[in-house]
């Protein structure tokens, strides 16, 4: 039953794992399995497994189907399930933190949409130490290619005139845009970051 | 008491006299109740009223009181003359507040309080002052059934409050189970760890308390007698016996572990890896609070919990209930292996974990040890390589899947250590498998009722050790599925409760409900039959039969509840306060309205437990019922003679309405089977009321808890329109 990746099944393994590696994960254990989060959960029906199974899976060393679930990447931090649990579990930071651990570890899904928003908008954001509306918008637009992206640009003309007019979206910004002083400083903070946040879960990269 | 001199007060108090004629009610209650003295007042509970009583009481030698004002439930206190008989007239909850306001009604109003008037007279008249009962016993030494954890509690809480006490014990030590533990669920904050049992300390005290006497390996050989008067053999296993004399009795023996041994799909008797609480026990105790060890000398890497292992079954094969303590003793188990390696893998399968009490901190507790909770349903335990290869349903991820584990667990239940099922024939091959604990020499049999599911008497809805054999309590998992902690709650309130069994039974007094209480039934033996019907129908085994075979009543057995009264078809049991005749007389009183008055007469034979205070209760609301019924209260509608239901329809009464309290399984009556045995005999009404030519809805029965005053006055308003329709009784007039 055991693989290199599987842990034995209904052993501590993987639950220790998840303590270990993802945020608040030592809270896992203290579910009691009364299903309120999955019952608050306003995007409930749309994911592959609710809060209370994914922390059931985790009890049970289901190790790839927990970390290649899209459920942890459906959470829009509603904070629902945080303030109704009543064993006090921090569920949003909780899936928040599977969602990173298993991005890390590459295994996270290939695609989901929310994952590929993300990485755009860290990628935006770091590059210059402010985020690039504009940039982060057309980058949005065109992410499934050229004609799709005009398209989805025409649809949403209004708004960005409406924008444009009050002021609120710099044309200008295309050519680089507004960015930290001390850019290389940043940059240096964001790696050192990393590097600690690495060393601290054990990853070496 | 020489003489009889009769009084009546009337009290215009609480708005009585501003709706009521009380001269008139003077002049009933001189001319047709024929009080030699009668007297009215305006604040009859005051000071100077009840001055006035008592005045009368000592110097002008009234010796029967009869007061009509508020419920005989109030002013209790006030009106407290016990050297003197005493009725009351329900002037005001029974009419005042339930008659509907206005002056239509004034004459309907007028003739209900004229009626309970009469009513009091003419039950004064037949009621004599208790006298008391002259055999009392003084046997104060309480005799404990049982050496385990609820046995030494009990023990050692008779002797602290001063009471000699006896434990007999079967096996050679004390102990029991708890003494066969490591350690206990935890009884104190912070409700986080296992902790000590006691048991070492418990024996101690129990060993060094001198008004404590130990019996080791012994068994009751026969207990007779009655509380204060009980004696008990006791029996060693070499055959030796002493007679133990004691005044009440303490059944504590405990129970049994379900056998695994009938759960062979999950292992049970048949994988030497698949081990019972009480196994696990054994092997923590070995273990000594180091890694635990299986019988073949492995060291448990993993362990899995089957919570409800042959219990909460509902195909008939295993226990039907919960035993309760289960889930905290697995939690406490895991943690015997998560206290001593964290990285044993140990897991909890359970269906609904249940953890009553301040369980819920030390489930928390678990969880934060990493004891892993699995909802889930074993289907199957079967040998795997070294261990055990558990299949189940994971009931959160809704699959069948499997796990393995070195050792398997089963949360098996408590079966009570109950004796013989006294109700099964005495040819049943299931009686004749048990050894009885008690040993009892009574008529209805060796040992104490049981109730459900094997467990022994117990009254569980408010009084949870009392039985149905008065001075007999049960205590611990034989009167129901419990942990240590409550066990031990169990053992002190039953301590305290033999203490006020021995106490009463020694001034010649009721044990409750009616405690204090100083009649007691006596009977006409001239008269008697034999028919049996008394010694069958007693709810508490109080009647035995003498050589002669007349029924020989153990009055410190009796509660007064008065069933044997309303079963003995020869009348010939009385009480000096209550008898055929206070009621029948009450009955047969009343200035019954012609067959064309349009003005029926409903007779409520209410239970002075629920049902009486319920009446009263929606007059103390204003709920508004008829002025046509009269109440009268009844010890226990157990109590009710069927000659009182003939009585009436043949004076003329148009509908009886019988409240008594829930019977059955769950029942709420405070003598157990009392209202049971009423609704029984009156099962068989129809047959008179069919020889009277009378229909069968005039006389129905309902079953009323304290708390139905709403109901109850609907009920009463729902017959009186029914009876109006069916028309009044024919009957009338010849009474």
């Amino acid at each position: 039953m055991t693989t290199a990746n599987q842990p034995a099944a209904y052993r501590n393994d993987f639950l220790k794992e998840v303590e270990a590696n993802v945020e608040e994960g030592h809270m896992v254990k203290m579910c009691m399995q009364c299903g309120v989060c999955a019952g608050s959960c306003p995007l409930g029906s749309h994911w592959e497994h609710s809060p209370q199974k994914i922390f059931m899976m985790i009890r049970a060393g289901k190790r790839e189907e927990v970390l290649t679930s899209d459920a942890m990447w459906m959470c829009t931090s509603c904070y629902n399930c945080i303030a109704r649990c009543p064993r006090k579990l921090p569920i949003t930071h909780i899936m928040h933190g599977l969602a990173n651990y298993a991005h890390r570890l590459g295994l996270a899904p290939k695609g989901q949409p929310t994952r590929d928003f993300a990485v755009m908008f860290w990628n935006n954001l770091t590059k210059t130490g402010r985020v690039n509306e504009l940039k982060l918008t057309l980058g949005h637009y065109f992410k499934d290619g050229i004609g799709a992206g005009i398209k989805k640009g025409l649809e949403m003309k209004g708004v960005g005139l409406g924008l444009l007019k009050a002021k609120r979206l710099n044309p200008m910004e295309i050519l680089g845009g507004h960015k930290l002083q001390d850019l290389a400083g940043f940059h240096a903070i964001v790696a050192k970051a990393r590097e600690i946040e690495d060393r601290r879960r054990g990853l070496s990269s | 008491m020489s003489e009889m001199k009769t009084a009546a007060y009337i009290c215009s108090g609480c708005g009585i006299g501003d709706k009521i004629d009380v001269k008139s009610l003077e002049k009933i209650a001189t001319r047709e109740g024929k009080m030699a003295l009668v007297k009215s007042h305006e604040f009859l509970c005051g000071e100077a009223g009840v001055g006035m009583i008592r005045n009368d009481i000592d110097n002008e030698g009234v010796t029967h009181v009869m007061i009509a004002g508020c419920s005989r439930r109030a002013k209790t206190e006030a009106f407290h003359f016990p050297t003197t008989a005493m009725a009351r007239a329900n002037l005001r909850e029974g009419v005042l507040w339930v008659v509907a306001e206005g002056d239509e009604h004034d004459e309907v109003r007028q003739e209900m309080a004229d009626d309970y008037v009469r009513m009091g007279c003419a039950e004064l008249k037949k009621m004599q002052v208790p006298a008391g009962n002259p055999a009392t016993a003084q046997n104060k030494r309480i005799l404990v059934v049982g050496g385990g954890f609820s046995g030494m509690t009990a023990a050692l809480a008779a002797a602290e409050a001063g009471y000699e006490a006896v434990i007999v014990e079967k096996t050679g030590e004390l102990g029991g189970w708890a003494g066969k533990s490591w350690k206990r669920v935890p009884g104190a904050a912070p409700y986080a760890d296992p902790q000590d049992t006691g048991i070492a300390d418990l024996i101690a005290r129990v060993k060094s308390s001198p008004k404590i006497t130990v019996h080791l390996s012994s068994t009751l050989a026969e207990t007779r007698g009655a509380p204060g008067r009980f004696a008990a053999d006791v029996a060693t296993e070499s055959g030796s016996v002493t007679t133990e004399e004691v005044g009440a009795i303490i059944q504590a023996n405990g129970f049994t572990p379900y056998d695994i041994a009938k759960l062979p799909e999950l292992g049970g008797g048949t994988n030497p890896n698949v081990v019972d609480h009480a196994g696990l026990e054994a092997l923590a105790i070995a273990a000594k609070g180091d890694t635990i060890k299986r019988a073949d000398g492995k060291e448990v890497k993993s362990v899995v919990f089957l919570q409800c292992a042959g219990q909460r079954d509902d195909s008939g094969k295993h226990l039907p209930y919960c035993s309760g303590h289960c889930c905290a003793t697995s939690i406490k188990q895991a943690m015997y292996f998560k206290d001593a390696n964290p990285n044993v893998d140990t897991v909890v399968m359970y269906q609904d974990l249940r953890v009553p009490g301040m369980g819920e901190d030390f489930y928390r507790s678990a969880q934060q040890k990493g004891v892993v909770f699995t909802k889930g349903k074993a289907a199957a335990v079967e040998p795997a390589g070294d261990g055990c290869r558990v299949a189940f349903r994971d009931l959160i991820l809704d699959e069948d899947t499997a796990l393995e584990a070195d050792l398997v667990v089963l949360a098996t239940g408590q079966v009570a250590n109950s004796g013989v099922n006294i109700e099964l024939p005495d040819d049943d091959p299931a009686k004749a498998q048990k050894t009885s604990v008690l040993n009892l020499a009574y008529r209805q049999g060796k040992d104490l009722p049981i109730l459900k599911h094997g467990f022994n008497d117990s009254h569980f809805i408010c009084f949870p050790y009392e039985t149905r054999r008065t001075g007999i309590y049960a205590v611990g998992p034989v009167r129901r599925p419990m942990d240590a902690q409550q066990a031990e709650e169990d053992a002190v309130g039953a301590a305290l409760k033999a203490i006020q069994a021995v106490e009463n039974a020694s001034l010649g007094r009721a044990a409750h409900p009616r405690s204090g209480d100083l009649s007691f039934p006596k009977v006409r033996l001239e008269g008697c039959t034999q028919c049996k019907r008394c010694t069958v129908e007693c709810p508490f085994g109080a009647i035995d039969e003498d050589e002669k075979r007349f029924p020989l009543f153990n009055e410190s057995r009796c509660r007064r509840c008065g069933t044997c009264m309303g079963a003995c078809p020869v009348r010939v049991i009385s009480f000096e306060n209550y008898n055929v005749d206070t009621v029948g007389s009450q009955i047969k009183c009343l200035d019954m309205p012609d067959e064309f008055s349009e003005k029926p007469r409903i007779l409520i034979l209410a239970c002075e437990n629920d049902a009486y205070p319920a009446l009263d209760m929606a007059g103390l609301q204003r709920h508004v019922y008829s002025a046509f019924v009269r109440a009268i209260p009844v010890r226990c509608l157990g109590s009710t003679n069927l000659v009182w239901i003939t009585d009436a329809l043949n004076s003329g009464w148009d509908g009886i309405i019988m409240m008594g309290c829930k019977k059955g399984d769950d029942y709420q009556c405070h003598f157990v089977k009392g209202s049971e045995m009423a609704h029984y005999r009156l099962s068989k009404v129809d047959d008179t009321l069919k020889q009277l030519g009378l229909e069968p809805e005039r006389v129905v029965t309902h079953e009323i808890a304290i708390t139905d005053n709403v109901r109850c006055a609907q009920i009463i308003n729902d017959y009186v329109a029914q009876i109006m329709e069916i028309g009044l009784s024919p009957m009338k007039g010849f009474g």
